[in-house]
């Protein structure tokens, strides 16, 4: 029996039915298509009465096909597909023509697109003649996520997950959880204690029930796909057992090679081979920096187990436990493997590190720091305990001269981008400076100042009128050294005039970048990054926390320069759509999926087993699959297609040499059934 | 070797910086590269042709590169930064915009010569003799210290030149040291010496030149060396008059990279030129033993 089509073509207001003439539209259908038996236009077919119509029409009609010729299907296909649900006819039946953005919105005349949109129209009813019903997809979902990275995004997202009463797993690469945040002094735009905030979200973190820590560990590999990613983790090897560590400081007391430049410090203090980062570090257990360490140097030099190694072994003797050490020369890296059905991706950034510009001396100048150092100078635990000194001999700097927008905005660097928060925390940085050293004198050349945040423009005008900061609008060409002070050449482009400071500090504003890992990041998790190696979300606007692989989600600076509430606002939305994900025992998968033909026994499968769809599939969703014959021996190799992983684009199709690869609800009959519509009407 | 030589105005025979060229081409005697005059060869349009006529000056530059082609040779040595980097821009301009290579061509009745490679003098010491300078070296200078100058040209425009770092070059700082002598750390290697204004605006070159002369003399500098006969005519004759505006004196030798390297290869400092510079070299001189 033939299908009995319905076709409902929409004005949209005028926005359609201003250059198209919808009722030869409707008259031409009913007229002239096979199978269209009934044929008619409304004003808004999205509206309630619309979407009535659309259901009255189908039980009233019987009708078995809807063609909807409205706007785009990204739009409301979804719309209209659901209203068909409600009277018992297949979603998948139920087709929509764009005659909007196709034909009304790009011809002036409307001749032209009223015939443009007949033909559309008449396509999509001859695509609709041929629809199957397709039944969604379920697959069960792993009630536990994933948080890479231990940051303030991966602690928020983390907690609140936990908070939800699922499992949470957060892996972080560093010895402690805190990120940058720990490292900040004070806060724009309330100046209130980074770590004061901050650590006892750490604390929560490691006290939590849902939560599993795993710190100096990274994440080896993803597979699987939403609701079921199989995740294998490396435990690198920390020297220390951390159930038996009690954290009580001996051995990195009495550690000889003190001199090592602390990466927490960002280089400006020091700290000692076995090792906390900073006093507050979750979990309060030491690493041994294998790089440093005089015991593994000479395990390494004499080619020997470090265990054997008779070198140092201070750490080892001073520990307190007993009968057994918490400490472990021999350990090794463990690998765990762990089933999730989410994960939240928080990576953060890197900061633009100073020698990167040869005009402000390249890193040459101890006293030219970054936007990251000059925090590390200001906090209470910090290499000065929150002196401002500068560097190079220790000297309260009179003048220092702040430079905004270094590295960022530079497309000649390589980050044409904004970084976002660096007006605010030069702002910042100025009155931390004139509250410690109060006859100091700060001058800030900026670009603009954009300070666009809830009293993040009042913060930074107080920073001008009550604090006395000097801002000048230009940029500067040059810093050379002079005995013990730095010139500063610069321009005020208010003035029009040329400005040299003699300072004795430079603060540069450095740009967010991305980690220098993204990539691999990215690509271990099949996820897109842009062109600077930030993540990218799904749709800029309406799904900002989503990656481009279901099931995956991006929290923070890994997805773009972000400051701290924003941070955290977008890991409290990743936490609150892996909920919704693990809400439900199965979830539903649009069927529009490939398949590849595996017809039975004597054919098997059309498919000769090329792999150039693997090749091209962007999700990874292709996997080869052993046709064997009764006696276990193989017969070929063929491809299959992994409903879980597949997003339907259809590429593995279009690339198919053998015809094998059908895409439901674009099969190759119903796209030429469309072409020959057109081409031989 | 064989290289095409374009001494451009400056520093042929009886310019105001000839001592450049001679050094230049009595260096190359003993190391190479093996040097000949391109035959007929005009002005580039660095002086002021390529700030009024984009067409004619790029004309003026490529007419010698196709003359250069003409003569096979397949790399051209323009030992003045002006020139060579008029030169290079000339080149890339008509090889990305065919109207103007038509018409340049139809200007020079010579097909354009795109293909030969331009290289000021820093580049072909470092690319291709720096192990024949060590092999060669007769004299060293230990403890000489010298302020390498690169000035604006030499590195600049980055994009389009391809040379050495544009803010902190070190190809110079790498001869002086392959010739026996100290190179200096300062901070005004590539800053502008105002050669664009040395008549029309004398006061603010006097200023710049002063600065960088002040720079490489905190940074302990016994010598500056250039490879421009802009730099060194401004650094060089502006002494007196800074020493008259500033009340400093400063008697620093300004020297062409050329006659440093001659000096360490042995050769006479009076065939090098460098009894025609206004600040006394002998201190220079009396260092290579």
């Amino acid at each position: 029996m033939g299908k009995k089509i319905g076709v409902f073509v929409c004005h949209c207001g005028t926005n359609i039915s201003a250059t198209v003439d919808v009722e030869k539209v409707a008259e031409e259908a009913k007229k002239k298509y096979p199978g269209v038996s009934y044929a008619t236009t409304y004003k808004y077919m999205c509206s309630d009465p619309g979407q009535k119509l659309l259901r009255d029409k189908i039980a009233e009609e019987g009708l078995t096909g809807v063609v909807v010729a409205a706007c785009s299907p990204k739009m409301h296909e979804r719309t209209f597909r659901n209203a068909a649900v409600k009277t018992g006819l297949n979603p998948y039946q139920v087709e929509v023509s764009n005659i909007r953005e196709q034909c009304s919105w790009v011809h002036q005349d409307k001749a032209q697109g009223t015939e443009k949109s007949i033909d559309l129209v008449r396509m999509m009813t001859e695509k609709t003649r041929k629809d199957r019903s397709l039944e969604a997809i379920k697959v069960p979902v792993t009630k536990r996520a994933l948080v890479i990275g231990g940051g303030i995004a991966g602690i928020q997202a983390a907690l609140d997950i936990a908070d939800g009463g699922n499992e949470v797993i957060l892996v972080e690469k560093d010895a402690s959880i805190g990120g940058h945040m720990a490292q900040l002094s004070e806060t724009f735009p309330t100046l209130d204690c980074s770590q004061c905030i901050l650590t006892p979200r750490m604390v929560e973190v490691a006290q939590h029930d849902n939560i599993t820590l795993y710190t100096w560990s990274e994440v080896e590999s993803v597979g699987g796909y939403i609701g079921n990613f199989n995740v294998k983790i490396r435990k690198k090897a920390r020297a220390v057992d951390l159930d038996l560590c009690t954290g009580c400081s001996s051995c990195w007391q009495v550690c000889p090679s003190k001199k090592i430049k602390s990466e927490f410090d960002t280089g400006l203090g020091n700290r000692t081979a076995i090792y906390i980062p900073f006093p507050q570090a979750i979990p309060s257990k030491p690493v041994i920096d294998k790089e440093h360490c005089l015991l593994y140097r000479d395990a390494r030099k004499k080619n020997i187990p470090p265990e054997e190694s008779k070198v140092c072994r201070k750490c080892y003797d001073v520990c307190p436990i007993a009968p057994v050490k918490a400490i472990d020369y021999a350990q090794e890296d463990e690998i765990v493997e762990v089933k999730v059905g989410a994960i939240v991706v928080a990576t953060g950034y890197k900061e633009l590190p100073n020698n990167v510009y040869g005009e402000y001396g390249k890193g040459k100048y101890k006293d030219v720091i970054t936007g990251l150092q000059f925090e590390r100078l200001a906090s209470a635990s910090g290499p000065t305990e929150g002196e401002i000194r500068r560097p190079s001999d220790g000297k309260e700097p009179e003048i220092i001269v702040f430079i905004q927008c270094v590295g960022s905005r530079d497309p000649a660097k390589g980050c044409s981008y904004c970084s976002k928060t660096c007006c605010m925390y030069t702002a910042k940085h100025t009155m931390l400076y004139k509250h410690k050293v109060h006859h100091g004198h700060a001058f800030v050349f900026y670009i603009d100042i954009r300070c666009g945040g809830k009293n993040y423009e009042e913060f930074s005008l107080r920073a001008i009128e009550e604090e006395g900061a000097t801002y000048l609008r230009g940029r500067v060409s040059r810093i050379y050294k002079k005995g013990e002070k730095l010139v500063v050449l610069g321009a005020d482009t208010l003035t029009g005039s040329q400005v040299e400071i003699e300072a004795d500090m430079v603060v540069l504003a450095s740009a967010m970048k991305a980690q220098d890992d993204a990539d691999v990041v990215a690509r271990t998790l099949s996820i897109q990054y842009d062109k600077d190696r930030f993540f990218s979300e799904l749709h800029p606007k309406l799904r900002p926390v989503e990656s481009s692989n279901a099931g995956i989600f991006l929290a923070g600076a890994c997805q773009g320069p972000k400051d701290i509430p924003e941070t955290v606002a977008q890991a409290s939305g990743a936490a609150a759509k892996v909920m919704a994900l693990l809400s439900s025992d199965q979830l539903e998968r649009e069927p529009v999926i490939a398949k590849v033909d595996r017809l039975p026994p004597p054919v098997f499968s059309t498919c000769i087993g090329c792999f150039y769809c693997q090749r091209v599939c962007p999700y990874g969703a292709i996997e080869q699959e052993e046709i064997k014959a009764r006696d276990g021996s193989v017969i070929k190799t063929v491809a299959r297609v992994n409903e879980g992983l597949c997003q339907g684009c259809g590429l593995c199709a279009a690339t198919c040499r053998s015809k094998s690869v059908e895409l439901a609800g674009f099969t190759d009959e119903q796209v030429f059934a469309e072409i020959n519509s057109v081409e031989f009407n | 070797m064989k290289i095409g030589y374009y001494p451009g105005c400056a520093i042929t025979k009886g310019s105001s910086s000839e001592e450049y060229g001679t050094s230049v081409m009595r260096v190359s005697k003993v190391i190479g590269p093996e040097i000949e005059e391109i035959p007929d060869w005009s002005c580039c349009g660095a002086s002021s042709a390529h700030a009024t006529n984009h067409k004619l000056s790029t004309a003026l530059s490529v007419r010698n590169l196709s003359l250069a082609e003409k003569h096979e040779y397949k790399e051209i040595l323009a030992p003045c930064p002006m020139c060579s980097q008029r030169l290079i821009i000339s080149q890339k301009d008509v090889q990305e915009d065919a109207v103007l290579k038509r018409e340049v061509e139809d200007a020079i009745e010579m097909p354009c010569g795109t293909k030969v490679k331009v290289s000021n003098y820093l580049e072909i010491v470092k690319n291709y003799y720096m192990d024949e300078i060590k092999q060669k070296i007769k004299k060293t200078a230990k403890g000489f210290k010298v302020a390498c100058y690169y000035g604006c040209l030499l590195v600049r425009p980055p994009k389009v030149l391809k040379f050495d770092d544009p803010e902190d070059p070190q190809s110079m700082d790498e001869i002086v040291r392959a010739i026996g002598a100290e190179p200096i750390e300062w901070e005004f290697k590539t800053n502008c010496c105002g050669g664009g204004f040395t008549l029309s605006r004398t006061d603010v070159v006097v200023k710049l030149t002063n600065d960088i002369l002040e720079g490489a003399e905190e940074a302990g500098a016994h010598a500056i060396a250039v490879a421009c006969p802009m730099c060194h005519a401004n650094l060089d004759m502006r002494q007196k008059k800074i020493e008259k505006e500033y009340k400093r004196k400063f008697n620093i030798p300004i020297v062409y990279i050329s006659e440093l390297i001659g000096l360490a290869l042995g050769l006479g400092p009076i065939g090098l030129g460098l009894d025609k510079h206004f600040v006394d070299t002998k201190s220079v001189v009396d260092a290579y033993t």
